[in-house]
């Protein structure tokens, strides 16, 4: 422990460490002294000067009053934040600040939570002694999820430093002088960064306000809830805004352990999403040559349960990985209480060969707070940016606290801290692995065996697989798989890499979820091969591949839509239009859904329902519903109560959400979270082959995650777009060039077509064509050969 | 007086073409470089010299260059840097620009100098953006000094190293600041950094950094050559040495002049053949724009070193002269300097970005006979607010000069404000 120093403020005495700044501590004591520029999370720019106070040490004052949060303290300081002189200086700081705002409060959104505001009830005038013409900045377009009102803005640079140390994008800078100084990108350009908007909470003004909620309430109408995000695996805290039986807006809430004090713009702006034109709004039946119609719930259901108790166990249920723990563990109970084996939420997974050696409860393998300390990580098919952007950040600190990030992914990333990466084909992402291993003198048995036996390290691989086991050594090496390793064909493989490579580091090997509770699934028993308190199933049921391979009579799709959800979009058509009859809960109709289903049901979303979601480091985060849900729609939980009710299923009468949770919970006591194998991931052979064939790699992009990002209007509207991203040499071999429109064949009779897009991240061999996008709901595998046909 | 002038930083002026290796030579330039190539002496002798000499920093601010020096820990590891400031953008100073044109190998030799006492190998001279013709001549001298192997690595087999390298600035005056020159030479914006840390101990790209004028750097060769008693000798106590002045305003003959500290202002105004017009003198500004202004009467029974114009209530600042014959219009020249500052200032801190523009405006105001009566007290009281609570010394300086005029003027304010805009036409 450091030594601790006292020292006085305001007459009060506190506890300090050495070289805190008096600002923190006074913090910590609840003493106010007022500032702008100051964030707890940011460097320190002293350029406000709203927090000078009278301070001295030893008896001397110091010659001039010092600000409060550039000011380490020292054992004996003493402190006056509120003497005649320190008031005297606040007041003049804020009078200088407001001589050239606008004063425009009643026509600004930030008016009622604006820090600015706030400290001029305190320490302004009535009256201003400024009689002179005000500076006007013209606004620049930041795009649209920030709106800019730059004559208000106080140069407090919170903005400029969150990018160049948060983001670790420089979008925003300042340029000019004196009081022409101004804020902005200079060039003017739409911020791009998937944390951007976390400057608008920053910005103690009007002036960087949230564009999609600009004009929608003042503050004191809102009503505060607390909320869960939706998206990613860290489940971040949100503060959900609310107005009447309206979401207005979404808040980060304060969460050191998970998001600490940010959140992403998918989190921050999917909200937007709640109100899609194409929401449904009530059950719908299709008719006769395809017509919708819509009826009464009861009917609704009724007709469900009629369809599903005919199918018995030819009953198929595939759920989203981000539907709530009550709703995965009610749908398998639903299932399994029919007989029926087939329920699965690894919707974007291929390789189901390793469900028998699967992690018995698959985590992040260290705290989510634990990652920034890691001195190694080795990040294998993860854009991880694009996955889990806070996530990202954490993984960033590591590599700027001098921590090695290595990378291997078959594509390169654009990563905002330093990192190796090793970037190859699929095939090609099993022999850099098996490298790195054969670096550290494994050399594996089974197939892994004539992997390594192939391959020769590069001087560099050797070099990372030194460090690793240097952060190995000392507990701080970490080894995650993510979304693109899911997706591939032979993620048994990989993850038998992952685990060998651990081995010899003493890394710990860690999974990312693909979505806000795909390990929530495990617990819930919403998986083939796990039963409720992630017991293993003593006869697997068919995983999401094999129910669509061999069609079920009846299917329930929970959540989810058919063309972007799913790992082989084609093929599970295919396999849907075989079924009898398909149910699908949703908050959504769309078009690709509506062909498959028969019958519609429509369910509550993010916001509109109580339920809990299980984040990377296994956390139960419960949350209330804060809205209600549109029209007809039904909290999920409660249209599966019903149903099973009607299938007269046993104990399906809970009263709430709790209960369901409380039921589940129990069954839970004994699970542990273990990411060891728990049989033989080696004996696979590869499905890849080192083949020249070309192969898609399919992402999906950051806001292509699920239906509600997919509708969330502002963030779609600089979205990705569905391309082909080819490595320029590659492309030139074949012909195509920039902007070439080229049919995609990935061999099931589809063709999607879609513009060339160079990109020397690309390796060779490989076609970036996204998943989850419009245009991609033809496609095959997300990870597959393709060929292209310039048109 | 007039023998011991121009002997430090412009002692090559007599010479034909001074800014050329052979002359700098035979005056026994790049001297004491060799006998430190040569004898390796310890530094801590070389610094004791200059703490004798009483040198003190001719950027403005008069800061004892010798015990500046002994702040940078010469055992710690890694790299440090020498910084020269040629950046020279006080209104009224013009001497850094003739010691780059007139005596640059006497500068490149300080500058090595001072990387060998504090253990830099690598030093910047930071040039003023203007400066097209003192670069030119700086950036030949380097190219001379590294052909004839007075700079480099292991120069002359000595083992040791020292680099020099010219920036050049982009035109703001801010970037005269130490620090926000240090983040111009990073390629960042020039804005002042906040202290501490100083830059001893973190300075250029996070190392230790010493930062000096150019006048304070020239002087050093010559110092070490005559000894430190000697320089201190040649003024006073506390004020060692000559001084360059840049004499400008309402003088016969405006120029730059080395002389003692504490030459009477009376014989610098003699040398430079009076008040024009054999008018009589209003007011000087005595160490460039930042400093107070003092009223003819009292500057003419004042001495021309740091102490005496600290008990007079201005600074030597500088060493820029600026005088002021009667007749010169006071709020013309308050609003021009206000201007200055206005425009100048960097704008990250609040009373200076705001108060600058302020107290222009309505000095400009006042100057289209718009005045108001309460705007002398407005004035006095928002430089009252910006002196102190800033960032860097730019807020002092645009405040101060604020203060002082209306302290000694006021009357000229108050007859603008009365008569409106009958005292314009
Ligand atoms: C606004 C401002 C402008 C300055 N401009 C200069 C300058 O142009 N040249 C200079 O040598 N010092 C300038 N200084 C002073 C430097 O910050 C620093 O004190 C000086 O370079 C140190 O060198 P010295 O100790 O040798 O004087 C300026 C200071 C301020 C606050
Ligand atoms: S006092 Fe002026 S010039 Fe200095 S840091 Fe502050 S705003 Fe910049
Ligand atoms: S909060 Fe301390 S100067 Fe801004």
């Amino acid at each position: 422990m450091t030594q601790k120093v006292k020292i006085e403020i305001d007459g009060r005495t506190c506890e300090a460490t050495p070289g805190e700044m008096i600002i923190a501590v006074a913090d910590r004591a609840g003493i106010p002294i007022p500032r702008f520029c100051y964030h707890k999370k940011l460097s320190i720019a002293a350029n406000c000067r709203m927090c000078l106070v009278e301070a001295e040490q030893g008896g001397r004052p110091f010659p001039k009053l010092v600000p409060a949060c550039a000011t380490p303290v020292m054992e004996g300081m003493r402190v006056q934040t509120r003497s005649a002189l320190a008031r005297e200086a606040q007041q003049s700081t804020l009078e200088f600040l407001l001589i050239n705002h606008p004063l425009d409060c009643p026509i600004c959104d930030q008016g009622g939570e604006c820090e600015l505001q706030d400290l001029t009830l305190r320490y302004g005038k009535d009256k201003s002694r400024y009689a002179e013409a005000k500076r006007v900045v013209k606004d620049e377009n930041l795009g649209p999820l920030i709106a800019t009102e730059m004559t208000r803005c106080i140069h407090c640079t919170r903005c400029v430093r969150f990018g160049a140390e948060i983001a670790g994008l420089r979008e925003l800078g300042a340029t000019g002088r004196g009081d022409h100084m101004r804020i902005g990108t200079y060039v003017e350009q739409t911020l791009g960064h998937e944390l951007s908007g976390n400057i608008i909470d920053l910005c103690p003004v009007g002036a960087l306000t949230a564009k999609p909620s600009r004009f929608r309430a003042r503050p004191w109408e809102l009503i505060q809830v607390d909320g869960i995000a939706p998206h990613d695996g860290l489940g971040s805290h949100l503060h959900l805004h609310v107005r009447g039986r309206q979401l207005v807006r979404v808040h980060p809430r304060a969460q050191e352990a998970i998001n600490e004090t940010w959140i992403s713009d998918r989190d921050r702006f999917s909200y937007t999403g709640l109100s899609a034109p194409d929401r449904l709004g009530e059950p719908m039946i299709k008719r006769e040559g395809g017509c919708w119609q819509a009826l009464e719930w009861q009917g609704a259901l009724q007709i469900a349960a009629e369809r599903i108790r005919e199918a018995g166990s030819e009953l198929g249920a595939l759920i989203a990985p981000n539907a709530t723990l009550e709703e995965m563990y009610l749908l398998q109970r639903l299932v399994r209480g029919l007989g029926a084996q087939a329920i699965d939420s690894r919707l974007r997974q291929q390789d189901f060969r390793g469900d028998a050696a699967d992690a018995s409860l698959p985590w992040l393998g260290v705290s989510i707070a634990k990652v920034e300390e890691q001195e190694g990580i080795l990040l294998i098919g993860s854009d991880i940016r694009q996955e889990q952007p806070l996530l990202a950040h954490r993984v960033r600190k590591a590599a700027l606290a001098g921590g090695l990030v290595a990378t291997v992914n078959p594509y390169r990333l654009d990563l905002t801290f330093p990192a190796i990466q090793f970037t190859a084909s699929p095939s090609g992402m099993l022999r850099e692995l098996a490298a790195l291993a054969k670096a550290l003198r494994k050399r594996g048995s089974g197939t892994l065996r004539t992997l390594i036996s192939e391959v020769k390290p590069t001087a560099q691989q050797v070099e990372v697989a030194e460090q690793l086991k240097q952060a190995g050594k000392r507990y701080r090496g970490l080894i995650l798989l993510g979304a693109l390793a899911t997706a591939h064909p032979d993620y048994s493989l990989l993850r038998a890499l992952a685990h060998l490579i651990a081995d010899a580091t003493r890394a710990k090997v860690g999974f990312l979820p693909a979505a806000a509770n795909s390990f929530g699934a495990y617990l819930a028993g919403a998986l083939p091969h796990r039963l409720p308190g992630a017991r293993p199933a003593e006869t697997p049921g068919l995983s999401a591949e094999a129910m669509l391979n061999k069609p079920r009579k009846v299917y329930l799709l929970w959540g989810l839509e058919p063309g972007f959800d799913l790992a082989d979009p084609a093929k599970a058509v295919q396999g849907l239009d075989r079924a009898d009859f398909v149910i699908a809960c949703t908050g959504y109709r769309s078009p690709a859904l509506e062909r498959v289903a028969d019958l519609l049901l429509p369910i509550a979303l993010f916001a509109e329902t109580s339920g809990t979601l299980v984040n990377a480091q296994l956390d139960w985060q419960s949350f209330r519903g804060a809205i209600p849900p549109p029209v007809e729609a039904r909290p999920g939980w409660k249209v599966l109560r019903v149903l099973g009710n009607l299938l007269e299923l046993e104990g399906f009468d809970y009263r709430s959400s709790e209960e369901v949770l409380e039921e589940l919970r129990k069954q839970c006591a004994h699970a542990k979270p273990n990411n060891d194998p728990r049989g033989d991931l080696k004996k696979l052979p590869p499905r890849l082959s080192n083949g020249d064939r070309l192969y898609r790699i399919g992402n999906v992009p950051i806001y292509a995650l699920d239906a509600l990002v997919r509708r969330a209007e502002p963030l779609q509207a600089n979205a990705e777009f569905l391309q082909v991203s080819l490595n320029p040499d590659q492309a030139a071999e074949m012909g195509l060039g920039a902007g070439d429109q080229v049919e995609i064949d990935q061999g099931e009779g589809k063709l999607a077509k879609a513009p060339v897009r160079l990109d020397p991240r690309i390796p060779r061999g490989c076609a970036r064509i996204p998943a989850g996008l419009s245009g991609s709901e033809q496609l095959g595998p997300q990870i597959g050969p393709v060929s292209l046909e310039k048109r | 007086m007039v023998e011991r002038q121009n002997s430090v930083c412009f002692r090559t002026l007599h010479l034909d073409q001074p800014w050329r290796l052979d002359s700098y030579r035979s005056i026994g330039g790049y001297g004491q470089w060799e006998r430190i190539l040569q004898e390796r002496p310890d530094p801590a002798d070389l610094i004791e010299q200059l703490k004798l000499s009483a040198l003190r920093g001719r950027g403005g601010a008069g800061f004892p260059t010798g015990l500046k020096w002994s702040f940078m820990l010469r055992s710690a590891p890694g790299q440090r840097y020498i910084v020269c400031n040629s950046d020279e953008g006080e209104p009224g100073t013009c001497k850094d620009r003739d010691i780059l044109r007139y005596n640059p190998h006497q500068l490149i030799e300080g500058m090595a100098i001072a990387g060998y006492c504090i253990g830099a190998t690598v030093g910047y001279n930071y040039i003023r953006g203007e400066f097209f013709e003192p670069t030119e001549r700086f950036e030949a001298a380097v190219q001379e000094a590294y052909a004839a192997g007075l700079l480099g690595k292991d120069i002359g087999g000595s083992g040791i190293d020292f680099d020099l390298y010219v920036h050049n600035g982009a035109g703001a005056y801010i970037c005269g600041e130490e620090t926000a020159l240090l983040e111009s030479i990073e390629g960042k914006k020039g804005q002042p950094r906040y202290k501490p840390p100083f830059p001893a101990q973190s300075g250029l790209y996070g190392r230790p950094t010493t930062i000096n004028n150019t006048e304070s750097l020239a002087s050093v060769p010559v110092i070490l050559e005559k000894g430190g008693q000697w320089f201190l000798d040649q003024g006073l106590p506390n004020n060692g040495g000559l001084k360059v002045f840049s004499v400008t305003g309402h003088v016969e003959k405006p120029r730059n002049l080395e002389v003692p500290l504490g030459t009477p202002f009376r014989e610098l105004l003699a040398q430079c053949g009076g008040v024009k017009g054999g008018k009589k003198l209003k007011a000087v500004i005595p160490g460039g724009s930042s400093t107070p202004v003092v009223p003819g009467d009292q500057m003419m029974e004042l001495n021309m070193d740091y102490d005496s114009l600290a008990k007079a209530g201005s600074m030597l600042g500088s060493g820029a002269v600026i005088v002021m014959a009667e007749g010169t219009d006071m709020v013309k020249v308050l609003a021009n300097l206000a201007h200055f500052y206005a425009a100048e200032s960097c704008g990250q801190c609040t009373p200076c970005r705001e108060g600058t523009g302020w107290l222009s405006r309505v000095l400009h105001r006042i100057l289209k006979g718009q005045g108001r009566r309460e705007d002398l007290d407005l004035l006095d009281d928002a430089a009252n607010r910006i002196m102190g609570r800033t960032i860097c010394a730019l807020g002092d300086a645009a405040a101060m000069p604020v203060r002082s005029f209306l302290k000694h003027y006021r009357h000229e304010f108050e007859r603008y404000i009365a008569q409106g805009e009958r005292c314009v036409s």
